[in-house]
């Protein structure tokens, strides 16, 4: 492989691990509500989004072994990296809080998950375009339900209403890092494997009003922001889910059930 | 687009299914005989998940499968259970793909795949007219509503009849 094509398969190995880690990190974060949802039904319906999510990761993670070329499968991939290695958004990473704050997350990154697979699904990559395929029918689904909730809460009394607009409040300055483009984010949409993200961005805006609208939600005014979790710099929260998260890898090499 | 799939099982003999389209018919045969790991009134290809069975020049047998949902914990056991049948059935050699693209959908579901679901309790997906309304399983009536968009398996939602108050399973649709 000359230099200009080891660059290009390296660009494209951390493009797809962005897009891998955001879906193991969340799945992550979301199956800590298990066994603790508000109602039986809310613990299956988050325990589910987390499996799709995590499934959507392994497909992109495996990808992403494969185009490194070192040998690592999914599990080394995903278990046995540095903190600094992982490149999802740091909105991701952010603690589940109260159910609403869960919610407000899982509305505001499923909106761009469902506008981002929808384009990546056209991506000149062909396995990036069939893993979005795939993704994009279960990011809907998803949507649908965090939709559906955030209006119940926003549409709910004093109480529901004030403490996901405060989670929104809260989580919203997050939201600048999904459409900031890096130089990495340009080489991959200048060649067509990944969309533009100002036309994600527009896309998402549109849906994220329409359901603050429905759900009686001030949007929250743009402000300042310093976390870049998809360069690798991330929140002080990320260590602790991959403390839990690496624990039985890192002390028991290998192990497999 | 397919995922690797390495060559297992032994050489055809001569007197199980020699020539390919017979070895072709007796996989079909197979696999229409394996239960979904999670809803065992339907066959994996009732439900659609096989996806083809091809003859490769290299006189392999290639057999296509489709993930219903990315994070289906069943997606291993049914690759298994594939594997197990094609063996069991002495098709010869054979790989078993996992195809991505298009991905699966419920519209894939077979005729007599839906009649199973709703004989099994569980109502079919509505896939091409979603204003028809999800209809009581129990006393037929219409009366019902979604209690939860997700049910004990990821291609599930859980709904109640208003008219019986009975609560029952309905097939997504994806």
């Amino acid at each position: 492989m000359n230099a200009t094509a080891a660059e290009a398969a390296d660009s494209l190995f951390r493009y797809v691990l962005r897009l891998g880690d955001l879906g193991l990190v969340l799945g992550q974060r979301l199956g800590e509500w298990v066994g603790h949802a508000p109602a039986l039904e809310e613990d299956l319906g988050l325990a589910n989004v987390a499996l799709d999510l995590i499934g959507q990761a392994r497909l992109l993670l495996a990808y992403a072994g494969e185009l490194e070329g070192r040998d690592r499968g999914e599990d080394e991939i995903a278990f046995l990296r540095e903190q600094s290695e992982y490149l999802n958004p740091t909105l991701v990473e952010q603690p589940n809080g109260d159910f609403g704050q869960t919610i407000v997350r899982q509305v505001l990154i499923g909106a761009f998950q469902l506008e981002f697979f929808e384009r990546l699904a056209n991506s000149a990559d062909e396995r990036l375009a069939a893993i979005a395929g795939k993704a994009v029918k279960e990011c809907r689904y998803h949507l649908r339900y965090s939709s559906d909730w955030l209006v119940r809460l926003g549409d709910g009394t004093p109480e529901s209403h004030a403490r996901v607009q405060s989670a929104l409040e809260r989580l919203w300055p997050y939201t600048t890092e999904l459409f900031a483009e890096d130089d990495l984010d340009r080489e991959m949409a200048d060649c067509g494997i990944a969309p533009r993200l100002a036309e994600v961005r527009a896309a998402w805006s549109a849906r994220i009003d329409a359901v603050l609208a429905e759900a009686t939600l001030d949007r929250p005014r743009d402000r300042p922001y310093q976390w870049f979790g998809k360069r690798g710099e991330h929140s002080e929260h990320l260590g602790y889910i991959l403390a839990d998260m690496q624990y039985l890898q890192r002390a028991h090499s290998g192990a497999r059930w | 687009m397919i995922g690797a799939a390495p060559i297992i099982g032994e050489p055809a003999s001569a007197g199980v299914a020699a020539d390919a389209d017979a070895r072709v018919a007796c996989a079909w045969r197979a696999l229409g005989a394996v239960e979904d790991p999670e809803i065992p009134a339907l066959s994996l290809v009732d439900l659609g998940i096989v996806r083809f069975v091809k003859t490769q020049p290299d006189d392999a047998l290639e057999v296509g499968i489709s993930p219903t949902y990315t994070g289906c914990p069943a997606t291993e056991v049914i690759r298994q259970l594939v594997e197990q049948a094609l063996e069991g059935a002495g098709v010869g050699p054979f790989a078993v793909a996992h195809v991505l693209s298009p991905a699966w959908s419920s519209q894939w579901i077979s005729a007599e795949g839906r009649r199973k679901l709703a004989d099994y309790g569980i109502v079919p997906p509505r896939d091409a007219d979603s204003s028809r309304p999800v209809a009581c399983p129990r006393c037929q009536s219409v009366d019902t509503e979604c209690i939860s968009h997700f049910g004990s398996t990821p291609c599930k939602a859980l709904h109640r009849c208003r008219q019986c108050l009975e609560p029952f399973e309905y097939f997504k649709c994806i």
